[in-house]
């Protein structure tokens, strides 16, 4: 008992003590499995290690603010601009003067103060089956059609990037109009609000409902394994469809990160938010992702190729997180799920 | 002067460690505004307590069913396997709620292999049949109930185990046929320990974020989460945390209060009641019944697992994997010995003292059960990170020695964060071992010289020996199985097979999940399998 103890409290010692000189701390809200890949090739790329922790972007939020002053954490990176302005307005990120990032990302998709960058662009358009023949749709708008009745299958209100569709919709809408529409469309739901972006795409195909939203790396993953025969095959009835071309353009959302004002190791974090940036990294997110680039002439997925160009809302992304608790509200308000 | 005063200070230091991520929480709602409120009233707030409420009523009522009813017929009766069934029916205790939820939606869910055979195979489409929609609060109640039922069937089983033959007798003596006596005399026997089992599921029901979540159920707790998340609103989380434990306060109080009534347990051996041999179709109908918890708890979801596990069985060999594993035993073995050795510690204080603090240090560590794990991680987290950078800055001030965070993001942290959840489990557990243990005996070990800690050394752990091994194991597979709190605290660079498998399953990557799932299941199996031979042979 006493040995096991002891060896315990070395393991826990040794833990403890793993010091190496060139490091950095990352707090991620990707999933390990999705961050491996790009942290691995910028380790051998430049030998700085990276030490990640992955969990909610909240929680680590809630982590940074109370490690404060001592706080290990150099980057904070998370999926959603909303988080990263919700990081930004609780006073954590320290600006960063760097041409490389201010050369290879558009300016709407970082902070205007530089506090933080967009680093994959991740688009949410509309997908359909071949029994969504209701009406044309070629606008979020018209998902509030009432001839979509029991069509439409969306996950639920809790999911950040519905909150950004909404709250997008707040800024070119406005609040009151965008509640009706968010109304119209809790009413056209097929069933109420479960699960992921898959499952969306799953019960389309199973035909439960005709019409989706969803991000597009989720249907492009289905797409690309095709070992997994039920999933390549229900991905394969789906149509993508880009909205509002004529108008605001699809709505994204970028995963981004920012440097911590409290960053023991500054000058490593900067160089790891420019990796990111950088074309290698770029072509990984499509690669191990299948998201969008944010850096322009980076060469696309072959199956994103096969979804065409499509022209995106030019909405600044800082707009999202401005808008994300009313937008929330709102859905609450709409009996979305 | 107090009685033991010292030992009534060991008593109050540990509750401290349960009270400390309370107070944390209480701090926190005092910042917290009234807007949020009027907000949550006029939409959601209804809503999460009729689900909540709904998701009790319906877990406790089948837990019950499920839980004495199998009881029953293994201890009452004999009929073919039922030495295989006395054990086999913990089973599904290994198996965490969200694993068992993802494998259930696998199955059902409209796309999964069930739905999909019923169209292919009848020629319908979508909507031409009826089937039960398993994210749903009936789904929840299904999942959860399959998967806690074991607490209710272990407690009800000893106590039907310990109830003695001539209980029979005098049933028989007044006329009673065996339906009559169960319910008029073996249930309320049995009545405080159902009561204590059941109130650990309904804890466990409320606190559940996982499984409640991915059902889409707008539960309590799914509410807190969203407050914060997604409102980005900590205090109005706290709030709803708070209001969740004044509920529970109030539920463990009726408890406890049913249990002040058991005074009348019988404590005189006398033989055990001979079970009644079946044959024919009661028999064929006995092993049905009690096949069907097994099945629907364990093999089903097993099998599934199983079945995404291999075609994604060359995760196993790689290091990583392993890794995750000895993480994940060391935080699940470590945590069980200190659970129960401070358990041990206030249980034995107020043994000792019989003082209204023992009295109430054990019952603030009774109440960490009802937390949700992430709630208890924020309510670490913040005092633990204060501490730390309060010493940081005298040291940096006075002795110009900065010491940086000693405590947060270390494994100590997350293991605090358990101990403050599981600390309840492993209390109950050395609770209902002493209570065997007459107070005369105490008197008589005092009398012939013995310290009060050598008393608890030497005549006491003895006794209580299977007691206190129920509890190491129920919290280790706790541990193994906990998830949130484990997500926020833990260190850099350091994973568990929970985080693994939720990490993939929460990404939709279902089989990739699978085997690091099942792994908690296996490592989960050895300690219920152990369990169930401790239960058996103290009985």
């Amino acid at each position: 008992m006493k040995k096991t103890l002891i060896l315990i409290a070395a393991l826990i010692l040794s833990a403890c003590q793993q010091q190496v000189s060139e490091e950095v701390n990352l707090y991620s809200a990707r999933k390990e499995a999705l961050m491996k890949p790009l942290l691995d090739a910028f380790t051998s790329e430049t030998g700085i290690k990276v030490n990640l922790i992955s969990s909610k972007a909240d929680a680590l939020l809630t982590r940074i603010e109370s490690e404060a002053a001592n706080s290990p954490a150099d980057v904070l990176l998370t999926t959603d601009a909303g988080r990263l302005h919700r990081a930004k307005l609780a006073g954590v990120f320290s600006a960063v003067v760097s041409d490389t990032l201010i050369d290879s990302i558009p300016s709407q998709y970082r902070d205007s103060e530089n506090l933080w960058f967009g680093l994959s662009v991740r688009a949410r358009p509309i997908m359909l089956t071949a029994a969504a023949t209701q009406i044309e749709i070629t606008r979020y708008e018209d998902l509030a059609d009432p001839q979509l009745a029991e069509q439409i299958c969306i996950r639920s209100s809790g999911n950040i990037y519905n909150q950004s569709l909404v709250a997008s919709s707040i800024e070119a809408n406005g609040e009151a109009s965008t509640e009706a529409w968010a109304k119209g469309l809790v009413a056209n739901f097929a069933r109420s609000p479960q699960g992921g972006d898959r499952d969306q795409v799953r019960a389309a195909a199973a035909g439960q409902c005709s019409v989706v939203v969803a991000n597009t790396y989720y249907l492009a993953s289905m797409l690309s394994d095709t070992e997994n025969v039920v999933d390549y095959q229900a991905a394969s009835k789906i149509k993508v469809i880009w909205p509002n071309q004529e108008g605001r353009g699809t709505h994204v959302n970028v995963s981004g990160a920012g440097v911590l004002k409290t960053a023991p190791n500054r000058d490593n974090a900067i160089k790891l938010i420019e990796f990111l940036a950088s074309d290698t990294a770029q072509k990984l997110y499509a690669d191990v992702n299948f998201e969008y680039p944010v850096k322009a002439g980076i060469e696309l997925h072959p199956i994103l190729k096969a979804w065409g160009e499509f022209k995106a809302d030019s909405l600044p992304l800082t707009k999202l997180g401005e808008n994300n608790a009313r937008a929330l509200q709102l859905m609450d308000r709409a009996a979305w799920k | 002067m107090m009685r033991h005063w010292n030992w009534q200070i060991t008593a109050g230091a540990i509750a401290s460690l349960v009270f400390l991520p309370l107070l944390t929480l209480a701090w926190l709602s005092f910042s917290a505004n009234t807007e949020l409120w009027e907000h949550l009233l006029d939409t959601v707030l209804a809503d999460y307590v009729i689900s909540s409420l709904g998701l009790m009523i319906g877990v406790a009522i089948l837990t019950l069913v499920v839980g004495i009813g199998s009881a029953f017929l293994v201890t009452q009766y004999r009929f073919k396997g039922v030495a295989f069934f006395h054990w086999a029916l913990l089973l599904p205790l290994a198996m965490p709620a969200y694993i068992t939820a993802y494998s259930y939606t696998g199955l059902l869910d409209v796309a999964g292999p069930v739905q999909s055979a019923i169209r292919d195979h009848l020629g319908l489409q979508f909507g031409d049949y009826w089937f039960p929609e398993i994210r749903s609060l009936g789904g929840a109640i299904f999942v959860l109930s399959f998967v806690l039922y074991p607490y209710v069937y272990l407690m009800a089983r000893s106590s039907f185990i310990e109830q003695s033959q001539h209980l029979r007798d005098v049933a028989q003596l007044l006329g009673y046929n065996r339906r009559t006596a169960f319910l008029r005399i073996n249930l309320p026997i049995a009545r405080p320990a159902i009561i204590a089992g059941v109130s650990l599921v309904l804890m466990e029901t409320l606190a559940d974020f996982g499984a409640v979540s991915y059902f889409g159920v707008s539960s309590f707790t799914t509410g807190i989460f969203r407050t914060w998340y997604n409102l980005g609103n900590v205090e109005g989380a706290a709030q709803l945390a708070l209001m969740l434990l004044g509920f529970v306060v109030v539920l463990l109080a009726l408890e406890r209060t049913s249990r002040k009534r058991a005074a009348y347990h019988d404590k005189k051996t006398s033989q055990p009641a001979e079970p009644t041999q079946l044959s024919g179709n009661k028999q064929v109908l006995a092993i049905t019944l009690v096949s069907l918890p097994l099945l629907l708890g364990f093999i089903i979801p097993c099998t599934q697992l199983l079945y995404w596990a291999i075609g994604n069985a060359a995760q196993l060999a790689s290091y990583d994997f392993w890794v995750l594993v000895g993480n994940t035993l060391l935080l699940a073995s470590t945590t069980a010995v200190i659970a129960l050795f401070l358990a041990l510690l206030v249980a034995y204080s107020h043994r000792l003292s019989q003082s209204k603090f023992t009295l109430i240090a054990k019952n603030v560590v009774g109440l960490g059960y009802a937390i949700p794990g992430l709630v208890i991680a924020v309510g670490i987290l913040i005092p633990l990170a204060y501490f730390d950078n309060t010493v940081d800055s005298w040291m940096r001030t006075h002795l110009n020695y900065p010491t940086g965070l000693l405590i947060s993001g270390t494994i100590t942290a997350l293991i605090m964060a358990y101990l403050v959840r599981f600390l309840a489990v492993a209390l109950n557990s050395v609770e209902s071992g002493l209570q065997s243990i007459r107070p005369n005996m105490d008197q008589a070990a005092r009398s012939l010289g013995l310290t009060p800690l050598n008393v608890l050394r030497q005549v006491h752990l003895p006794i209580i020996k299977p007691s206190i091994m129920t509890g190491l194991l129920i919290v280790f597979v706790d541990v193994m199985k906990e998830l949130p709190a484990t997500l926020v605290l833990r260190p850099f660079n350091f994973n568990t097979l929970a985080v693994r498998a939720y990490e993939l399953a929460s990404d939709e990557r279902l089989s990739d999940a699978a085997l690091p799932s099942l792994a908690i299941v296996l490592a989960g199996l050895l300690p219920v399998i152990l369990l169930s031979r401790i239960s058996r042979k103290a009985s």
